[in-house]
């Protein structure tokens, strides 16, 4: 039996990792794809303390991933697809086996939420996309329209700008909620037109985006734009398929800890954007990582 | 030394399209994070399905001609092929599993 399961390689799975392994705990972190989470499409990190002139979302977790291993943190490529929680051992079952552990932590991660509108679900793959950096150059000098007010909206269209010929940001309200430097770039960067106050309704074309219809929330005018893409930045969904039901979870899906980010079940610990939380940043991340590492190293010893 | 194979605009047609056995090509690029977290899983692929299913990758920065040919406009982007046609299409990452089923369905089929 494992003292520690961690599920999830994004930045809180891997400071876990890191925390677990120098505490000498016998710990194993599962990944269903290779380590590195969400920030892995963050073209470039500018609030991660320790590199002023920034970093490549790749080249951090890179970097995150060295140090865990560096200190014996076995990483294994594989997707876990129940669990099983009892007062004495938790379950995890993938594909391959059933693992047994003292402890859960769950880094589980979250995703990009879709609009749910009308043409975007048949329209993913053929120019409705969650990913400016993996995306973006498929639009050299072409029309997009990017979806969404918050910091991830307003990095990604500064980041089209490098591509398409005009971006048109649609947002729901007459302000943007992202941190006030980046709205001072967007506003100063002339490839970028706000549309305010409008929310999208239908994504228009057949084999390939070709417009989207909008309508203005204060004057119920419906528009439409010919746009070739369209890039959805509206928030994200909590990666919670395997414990859905199981701990206690706030009215988005997101897992609810206390301080010690230990859930509703004593023993199982979350930590990172799972977390029923204001603020789901990498620096958040890594702090509840330690948390949790810290106060499951806690639970295990007074198991003993 | 991995058993993937690395397919350009040149040998597209060689390699997959007039292929004996089924193949799958992943469609990526260096600047993509998540097509690089697909990349080992497509690469443990190839390994487990050698000389059954050709497992290959097309960088879409050297290459544009066979992603304009098939539309593609996000990637990561798996494309599954028997007897040169495309049976199914992953758009985005997705885990091992899930490719796993549709290999074994192209296997089947």
């Amino acid at each position: 039996m494992y003292d520690l399961i961690i599920i999830g390689a994004g930045p809180a799975g891997l400071t876990a990792g890191l925390y677990a392994a120098r505490g000498r705990i016998n710990a194993l972190l599962l990944e269903r794809f290779s380590p590195g989470g969400q920030v892995l499409t963050t073209d470039w990190v500018e609030n991660y303390p320790g590199f002023p002139e920034g970093i490549s979302g790749f080249e951090l977790m890179e970097k995150m991933k060295t140090q865990a291993e560096h200190f014996g943190l076995p990483i294994r490529m594989e997707e876990v697809i129940g669990l099983e929680l009892h007062p004495e051992k938790k379950v995890v079952i993938t594909h391959k086996e059933h693992l047994e552990a003292k402890a859960l932590i769950l880094t589980l991660g979250a995703t990009p939420k879709k609009l749910g509108i009308e043409g975007e679900e048949p329209l993913i793959g053929k120019g409705v996309s969650y990913c400016a950096t993996c995306d973006g150059p498929f639009y050299r000098e072409q029309e997009v329209a990017v979806i969404g007010g918050g910091d991830t909206a307003l990095e990604e269209a500064l980041f089209l700008t490098r591509f398409a010929g005009g971006i048109h940001l649609i947002h729901r309200r007459d302000r943007l909620r992202a941190v006030k430097l980046l709205q001072d770039r967007a506003m100063a960067e002339e490839k970028i037109e706000f549309i305010w106050d409008t929310v999208p309704i239908r994504i228009l074309g057949e084999s390939g985006v070709e417009g989207i219809e909008f309508k203005n929330v204060k004057t119920g005018e419906i528009s439409r734009k010919e746009v070739q893409g369209v890039f959805v930045f509206i928030g994200t969904q909590p990666n919670s398929n395997v414990i859905n039901g199981m701990v206690k979870q706030d009215e988005k899906g997101f897992v609810m800890t206390d301080e010690k980010m230990e859930t509703s079940i004593p023993g199982v610990f979350a930590a990172g954007d799972i977390r029923s939380k204001a603020l789901r940043q990498v620096s958040t991340a890594v702090g509840d990582g330690a948390n949790a590492a810290f106060f499951a190293e806690r639970f295990i010893e007074n198991m003993e | 030394m991995s058993d993937l194979l690395e397919v350009t605009d040149e040998n597209f047609d060689a390699e997959i399209v007039n292929s004996d056995v089924p193949a799958i090509v992943d469609f990526w690029a260096v600047w993509c994070g998540p097509c690089r977290m697909v990349s080992p899983i497509v690469e443990e692929l190839a390994d487990e399905y050698k000389g059954k299913i050709k497992v290959a990758q097309m960088d879409v920065d050297k290459n544009h001609a066979t992603p304009g040919k098939f539309g593609i406009r996000n990637i990561p982007t798996l494309i599954f092929f028997k007897g040169g046609e495309v049976r199914h299409t992953i758009v985005g990452a997705q885990p091992k599993n899930h490719i796993e089923e549709e290999l074994k369905k192209l296997l089947a089929d």
